[in-house]
């Protein structure tokens, strides 16, 4: 079976998110208040081909932590998603 | 003669120039593909500065599953000199191989300028010749350059000597002013700033060379 | 956008006339392949049409000269068995819809035309223009445009080592993007975009071919932005014809590439660049008087259903087309495996076609598979060299003599001086600590500086001493007032750069950056500011040995100011130690160096200075181009800095050309980065603080006596200004600041401009 998953890479806790503070302060200039905690962060999305929606899902937990993110500063979530 | 193997991956683009400081002090220099599995004979290993694989993905994070990373770390392991430079730097702490992680400038803009380094520790290949407090005039030249690392790793950086460099002001966030870091035995050393721009007053600065000089001719004392 | 339906030949942008040319060329219709492939080639941008005429003017020899215009790049020999190549272009139009792209894809085009000549890219420079920073759009623009060139040039891994920074109402709608690059390369490696020997294969190597930039040349870059709000009108419209670039396929693309010229598998290499691979077939089969087949099909897609038009037009970035003997195909595909570069068969060099005639041409033909069906032929020379030639109409703007008359040089002065200098002082740092300056270990006078000097080294050249020497300069304040004195003056202004730093030019690349040439009075500023660079160039020795045109740069129908950019190269023969600077000593006499006043009427003109545009005065009369007293007093200059670079000792300390804010602003420029004041008495009021005109220098030195007798026994006048010292600048009773005020003001300016802090 093809799976469809969707993977998000964001800072951990208590790492420092320069990218992420500056878009909050620039929000009250354009008129958002109120926006607070922002994080910024990656996505990424494959196709991968498992026996079940759990392999799917484990298979991509385990390259997004070994290759899409760095442990030592960023967490990563594997979802299957909708097909394309 | 001490013999110095640069690796090249694709996207380095530093390699001539470590090349070329190390010649200087009298150092032959072999480049080293990313491809290959060995190291052949050499006394130390530099991974230079430039962008391995684009930096596509984060700086480092591709070029540590080249296959010349197994090689690199089993002569790590042994004891060998290893120098990561800028994106070397950022390629040891991908591999695991120095403590840490390289993040964007508090900026979020590139920078190239010089910086003055405080001398923090000399229990590493790269600062065994220079004197603890020394300031050194030594350009940066990177977009993620921030040293990160979490409060256990902090302490045991301190209690072990192993924060070799900082930066006087420091110029893009990183974590208590550090510039370089080396591994607890202080065979493998990482630095954002780039020694081997530093090599002569015609060029601005000749303070990197007590850095480099104790670099290539480490190999005796570590043995 | 408009829905009424109009021929194909105008849709792509040709008009009836050109047509009527196109089916003379091939005595029958063109089909709508061939005429796509005519659309871009014979579109502004590829084919010069309104502006070769005039470029013929310009002076393009010397015994220097290995390679003039009409390549990749010029090259000169800068001794020592090392060529050097230099090549300028702009990117301005892409960049004013998608400014980090735009000014990204301008960098990895020009260092494909520095490498096709064989030479290994070792620097850039960017000579950018943008509207006034209160507006939120040109501070997007320029962001975007300084982080497009700092992710591309420091990621590809060549230096960017300076450039400009001009702000100017006239960008506002239409910012401009220059960029210039120097590579150098072992003289027999030199590379040309020729094909040749019935039988060898085009090669295409490096990225995929996708859509991007397709039309790019003939919508984008050949017809100015009808909105009145410029480019943010059409950016929805234009947007897909924008390239992306990917600076690490390039990177590799360079190794693979000089490996291949190093070794000698390469017969001819040209870059894709604007007008893509049908431009890159016909050239270099036109040059080599020979005929080539295109195999649409084997070029490799990124993209699925692509049409042979888009496939032969598109502009997708980091392409090369090499032109190699079948013997040598297997050790090219190894040396592009390597570095991981694609390469594939695209094109058949092919015996050119006898006509019934009996004259033989070179036809491109267009094929869907090698032995496949024909789908376009056309004379290769037809597409690259025999687009038609315009002499439009020229007109002298009816309002110049007011313009002129309008004179600020007899201004009372209004307010205070140091404030006027205060706000004319700006450090670029911001923009150039972006750029790595620095690799190759080259650069001993990085950006920010009268002009930029680097060692001549690099991987795979000979070993030399020399260093060379880039500067890029403009004023379009002055050639809006005088097309033809401004360029020669701003020749003359890039050569004092240049003078500084101790080098003595060899020679000049231009981007010519002008308006609408369908408006008489731009094609009249176009050809005087060609005539002014003639003069110039005749009068400072010095060869023209490339260029690029970039017209239709206007918004709502205004023109820019005429924008001619001079990118000059100079060679020094030994640099062993690092040129003076601006590092003035606590103590030194200063020595203002070359004619106190201006040639001409007025000594102390304002015309177009930059104290003037900041009142919001624009007119008035130039300093006339006097060639004599400027030879003199630059070959002085050079002299003396040459030597001190070739390792002698001298009592010059310091260096420094007077220019854009003129005398007030050098001597402040010197005080700021050395935190030292500097007591000067005499001057003649506000207008000598602040008058611009090229030849004069500001040295530093610590035997006053010894210097000016070697000033006065080369002729060159000089005149004692003052003395260093203090923590103040005192400029004859009109100006007194501390020089820490004047260094946080410069400091800050741009970033507090840019609304960054």
């Amino acid at each position: 079976m093809n799976y469809s998953v969707v993977v998000e890479v964001t800072l951990r806790v208590g790492i420092a998110d320069p990218e992420g503070a500056t878009i909050e302060r620039a929000l009250p200039a354009l008129g958002f208040n109120g926006v607070r905690s922002v994080r910024a962060g990656k996505m990424f999305r494959f196709d991968i081909e498992a026996e079940s929606s759990d392999e799917a899902l484990t298979s991509a937990q385990s390259l997004a932590e070994r290759l899409l993110s760095n442990p030592v500063i960023e967490d990563a979530t594997a979802r299957l998603v909708e097909g394309r | 003669m001490a013999r110095i193997g640069v690796v090249v991956f694709p996207g380095s683009n530093c390699e001539y120039d470590a090349a070329r400081a190390v010649e200087e002090l009298g150092a032959s220099a072999e480049f080293i593909f990313h491809s290959s599995t060995s190291l052949g004979d050499v006394d130390g290993v530099i991974l230079p500065g430039g962008f391995a694989h684009g930096d596509y993905l984060r700086p480092g994070a591709l070029a540590r599953f080249s296959p010349v990373m197994d090689a690199v770390a089993a002569f790590a392991a042994e004891g060998g000199p290893v120098l990561g430079i800028c994106n070397g730097f950022q390629v040891l702490t991908e591999a695991g191989l120095l403590p840490g992680a390289l993040q964007k400038n508090r900026g979020l803009t590139f920078l190239c300028q010089p910086t003055t380094l405080v001398v923090s520790s000399t229990h590493s290949v790269l600062t065994r010749a220079a004197q603890v407090g020394a300031r050194l005039v030594v350009p940066i030249n990177h977009f993620s350059g921030a040293y990160t690392c979490d409060d256990t790793t902090y302490a045991s950086l301190v209690d072990h000597g192993q924060i070799v460099l900082r930066y006087q002001d420091n110029p893009n966030g990183s974590r208590d002013d550090i510039a370089g870091v080396a591994n607890e035995a202080g065979n493998v050393v990482g630095l954002m700033p780039h020694p081997e721009r530093a090599m002569s007053t015609l060029l601005g600065s000749a303070d990197g060379r007590v850095l480099l000089e104790g670099f290539v001719s480490a190999r005796e004392i570590v043995h | 956008m408009s829905s009424v339906l109009q021929p194909l030949h105008r849709a792509l942008g040709l008009t009836d006339a050109e047509l009527d040319d196109i089916r003379q060329v091939l005595s029958r219709e063109p089909n709508p392949l061939e005429l796509a492939l005519y659309g871009v080639m014979w579109s502004e941008h590829c084919s010069y049409k309104s502006s070769r005429i005039h470029l013929r003017r310009l002076p393009s020899k010397g015994d220097h000269v290995l390679v003039g215009p009409g390549e990749g790049a010029g090259v000169i020999d800068a001794g020592d068995g090392i060529g050097v190549a230099i090549r300028i272009e702009s990117h301005n139009h892409p960049s004013a819809i998608e400014p980090y792209q735009g000014a990204a894809t301008g960098v990895g085009g020009i260092l494909r035309d520095v490498f096709s000549m064989g030479a290994r890219p070792l620097a850039v420079m960017d000579p950018l223009f943008f509207g006034a920073l209160d507006d939120a759009r040109n501070r997007w623009l320029v962001e975007g445009v300084v982080s497009g060139i700092s992710g591309y040039g420091n990621s590809v891994g060549v230096p960017t080592i300076g450039g400009e920074l001009t702000f100017d109402e006239c960008y506002s709608a239409n910012p401009l993007v220059n960029v210039l690059a120097v590579g150098a390369l072992p003289t027999d490696r030199l590379a040309l975009g020729v094909a040749s020997g019935v039988g060898n294969y085009a090669v295409l190597l490096g990225s995929s071919t996708g859509r991007d930039g397709i039309g790019g040349v003939s919508v984008l870059a050949s017809a100015g932005f009808a909105g009145d709000d410029g480019a943010a009108s059409l950016d929805d419209a234009k947007r897909p014809s924008v390239q992306v670039g990917d600076p690490y396929e390039e990177k590799r693309l360079i190794e693979a590439c000089l490996e291949l010229l190093d070794h000698g598998f390469v017969v001819g290499i040209q870059d894709l660049g604007g007008a893509g691979l049908v431009c890159a077939t016909s050239e270099t089969a036109a040059k080599g008087g020979v005929g080539m087949d295109v195999d649409v099909s084997a070029v490799h897609q990124r993209e699925l259903a692509m049409q042979p038009f888009e496939i032969m037009t598109s502009e997708s970035q980091e392409r090369m087309l090499a032109i190699i003997t079948p013997e040598n195909l297997k050790s090219v595909t190894d040396v592009c495996e390597k570095w991981e570069v694609r390469a594939s068969v695209v094109g058949h060099v092919v015996s050119p076609t006898t006509l019934p005639d009996g004259t033989s041409v070179g036809m491109l033909r267009i094929r869907n598979g090698f032995d496949g069906e024909v789908l376009a032929e056309v004379p290769a020379s037809s597409l690259a060299h025999d687009a038609p030639l315009y002499d439009r109409p020229r007109q002298r703007p009816s309002d110049l003599d007011a313009v002129r008359a309008d004179d600020p040089t007899n201004d009372e002065p209004v307010g205070d001086a140091a404030t006027d200098l205060l706000g004319l002082l700006l450090d670029p740092v911001w923009v150039y600590r972006q750029y790595d300056s620095q690799l190759f270990l080259n650069t001993v006078v990085g950006p920010g500086r009268d002009a930029a000097l680097l060692r001549l080294a690099g991987p795979g050249l000979p070993e030399s001493k020399r260093g060379i020497a880039i500067s890029t300069d403009s004023n379009p304040r002055w050639c809006a007032l005088d097309p033809k004195d401004g360029a020669a003056l701003t020749v003359a202004e890039s050569v004092a750069n240049l003078a500084c730093v101790g080098a003595t030019a060899k020679a000049v690349v231009n981007c010519l950056n002008f308006g609408n040439p369908e408006h008489p009075e731009v094609m009249w500023q176009l050809s005087e500011t060609v005539d002014g660079m003639v003069m110039g160039c005749n009068a400072l020795g010095l060869p023209v040995i490339g260029g690029n045109v970039s017209l239709y740069n206007e918004s709502g129908g205004r023109d820019i100011d005429p924008t001619p950019v001079i990118g000059l190269l100079g060679v020094i023969d030994s640099l062993v130690a690092p040129p003076p600077g601006w590092d003035w000593n606590d103590g030194d006499a200063v020595v203002l160096v070359g004619h106190r006043e201006a040639a001409g009427a007025t000594p102390f003109p304002l015309a177009g200075s930059r104290w003037a545009t900041r009142r919001g005065r624009r007119g008035g009369h130039l300093a006339g181009f006097d060639a004599t007293r400027l030879v003199s007093t630059f070959n002085f200059v050079t002299t003396e800095v040459a030597l001190i670079c070739g390792g002698a000792s001298s009592d010059v300390s310091a260096v420094h050309d007077v220019s854009g804010g003129g005398l007030a602003a050098a001597l402040a420029e010197m005080a700021a980065v050395t935190q030292r004041g500097v007591n000067v008495s005499q001057l003649e009021g506000h207008a000598e603080l602040f008058a611009e005109f090229p030849g004069r220098f500001v040295v530093a030195t610590s035997n006053a006596e010894a210097f000016v007798a070697r000033a006065l026994g080369a002729g060159v006048p000089v005149t004692i200004l003052g003395t260093v010292g203090g923590t103040t600048v005192h400029l004859g009773g009109l100006v007194s600041i501390n020089v820490a005020e004047i260094a946080s003001r410069r400091g800050a300016a741009l970033e507090e401009a840019l609304a960054l802090n």
